[in-house]
């Protein structure tokens, strides 16, 4: 609380303009670092609005919105209808949705793994509930130099992360569970440094974490269908096909202040911090 | 004979009297001091208020006893059938305590006596500043160690598929755990009297014999207390073995094999949990089963201490 005091003092302080009005937005790990960019950049758009970013989590944004402590809360999965009718019943206002972007969820491998494409279906044998495929070998006879028993290490994410939450319902449907025994990191981050360590590991993460340290496999919905790579143009397109929306929510109509940002978010300047950020700007006109 | 008595007990209580009249700085420094000591049962209290509090509703709800001890299925965030077992992640706990003990108690306290005992006083400044520096490490660190590091080490090593295990999580515990072992345990040696050595010495006894024989029964308690806050310091680590584990919710067969501890379940998935929503309730549940285990340790170590004193 007194850091938040000093803090508070430093950024009155300092400026010229003592009418700073502080947007919080917080949530999705996922859209932090997209977030925190567009935040800066915006600093010099209207230096009288600051936003304060903090990531967390989308469930810890989205569980901020709805006791009212934040102005934005990011997210990388859609506000279930629960979420919205307590926020609703909390603080009276409905929920405003605001797609701000789209993200591939890049399924990645050891540079040493031969493997280069993957059907949906193979995914979900490897990480669903019920599926067979423990060794790599299960999947069309791979063979992984320097994996003992061409075992699969999967690696995943906690189980209430966003991208765990939207990486299940994309591969198995709304009704089967990811397996016990996975990997759970709690970071995009981590995932990425684990797999580049570990030539049995397969993992999945936004595509704006990948590195040159891991390779993303190309995913096909059905065999023999197509086997596309997750960039910036297939996610668009979305021939990708396990791609999602990333949001922002507010409570109620925006204010000013946030209104303005939020448009400003879709603005070609903006669109083009996303695009280096690793992230794809949002379909226009939404 | 009871006149003596009454006039010795007389004249006690007359001390006593005497010595109740204090100066007023020192009634308010007394006071300050009990408060300190009172705050910490106060606090402890607390703690267990809040976390029986908040994992209420949970236990006289969705709780199943068999379920929550015996199964090893940690589904919190199931669509198809929610389940709350932590015998998975109470193995993992356990195994990763035991086994970073069995390296870091022989190991910290051979450290512990080489600096109070055999090593000379300018080597032992710097060896007490290098492994002090050792406990500054943050806990995330260690974990970034456990996955670049160590992992890999132990893939190629040993020739498995994975090295985010038991072992590399009872490795980071252990050099974690190290300091404070150390750093009690040569404190704990420090405290026997020069006289003992000097005594011992005269005899004939040689170094060897000196530690062996005179410090560590002198010292016992003592180390006997280093080692157990080394263990309440495996127990209670989380950064590091949710890292270093591979966090992965299973029972395993070898120490070659993932698993989880109930502190990183926690740590990773409270932030994310709904206040107040039964999955927040069963971590706090999980954190009562913590409180238990190492109140159930200190204990242990209480009654072991107490014991060897009769």
């Amino acid at each position: 609380m007194k850091a938040l005091w000093i803090v508070a003092l430093l950024i009155f302080g300092c400026s010229k303009n003592d009418k700073i009005l502080l947007v919080q937005n917080k949530g999705s790990d996922t859209l932090v670092n997209l977030a925190q960019a567009w935040a800066e950049e915006y600093k010099k758009v209207k230096p009288d609005i600051a936003i304060a970013v903090s990531g967390g989590g989308s469930g810890t944004g989205i569980a901020a919105l709805i006791n009212g402590t934040v102005d934005i809360a990011n997210s990388s999965r859609a506000m279930k209808d629960e979420e919205k009718d307590e926020a609703k019943k909390n603080n009276g206002k409905e929920i405003k949705e605001f797609i701000v972007g789209m993200d591939a969820l890049a399924v990645f491998v050891h540079p040493k793994n031969p493997v280069t494409g993957l059907t949906i279906e193979e995914v979900a044998c490897i990480y669903g509930e019920g599926g067979t495929c423990t060794k790599w070998s299960d999947i069309r006879g791979i063979v992984v130099p320097g994996c003992k028993d061409n075992k699969i290490i999967r690696v995943s994410r906690q189980s209430n992360s966003g991208t765990y939450q939207y990486f299940r319902e994309a591969i198995l449907g709304k009704k089967r569970d990811l397996k016990l025994g996975s990997m759970d990191l709690n970071g995009s981050r981590e995932s990425i440094d684990l797999v580049e360590k570990t030539p049995c590991a397969v993992g999945y993460s936004g595509m704006g974490y990948l590195n040159k340290h891991v390779r993303a496999v190309c995913i096909s919905k059905t065999e023999g269908a197509p086997c596309i790579q997750p960039t910036l143009k297939t996610a668009i397109d979305k021939s990708y096909p396990i791609s999602r929306e990333l949001y922002m929510y507010t409570s109620g109509e925006p204010s000013e202040a946030v209104k303005n940002y939020m448009e400003w978010t879709q603005s070609e300047g903006a669109r083009d911090i996303t695009i280096k950020a690793g992230y794809v700007p949002a379909p226009k006109g939404n | 004979m009871e006149l003596n008595m009454t006039e010795t007990t007389q004249s006690k209580m007359e001390w006593r009297t005497k010595k109740a009249v204090k100066p007023k700085s020192e009634k308010i420094i007394e006071f300050i001091i009990k408060a300190g000591g009172l705050s910490s049962i106060v606090l402890i209290g607390a703690i267990l208020f809040f976390i029986l509090k908040e994992s209420l509703p949970f236990l006289i709800g969705a709780f199943d006893f068999k379920e929550f001890f015996f199964s090893p299925e940690w589904y919190p965030a199931s669509v198809v059938k929610i389940r709350y077992g932590i015998l998975a992640l109470l193995v993992g706990t356990v195994l990763v305590t035991v086994i970073s003990m069995l390296i870091a108690v022989p190991l910290g306290l051979a450290c512990a006596f080489y600096i109070s005992e055999f090593c000379s006083p300018n080597l032992r400044e710097v060896y007490k500043i290098l492994i002090e520096f050792l406990a500054a490490i943050p806990s995330v660190v260690w974990g970034f160690i456990a996955i670049m590091m160590i992992n890999p080490m132990i893939i190629n090593l040993f020739n498995e598929p994975i090295g985010l295990n038991i072992l590399n999580a009872s490795l980071i515990l252990a050099l974690m755990s190290l300091p404070l072992i150390v750093s009690v345990g040569e404190d704990a040696l420090r405290a026997v009297p020069e006289t003992y050595r000097e005594a011992a010495e005269a005899m004939g006894a040689t170094k060897w014999e000196v530690a062996t024989r005179v410090l560590l029964p002198a010292a016992k308690n003592g180390l006997m207390a280093a080692a157990l806050l080394g263990v309440g310091r495996a127990l209670g680590e989380t950064m590091a073995v949710l890292m270093a584990t591979g966090h992965s919710i299973q029972i395993p067969n070898s120490i070659f094999e993932p698993g989880r501890t109930l502190t990183a379940t926690i740590a990773a998935e409270l932030g994310e949990s709904p206040k107040g929503g039964e999955h927040y309730q069963a971590l706090f549940a999980i954190g009562l089963v913590l409180f238990i285990l190492s109140f159930m340790v200190n204990l242990t170590a209480d009654y072991l201490i107490r014991g060897r004193k009769k």
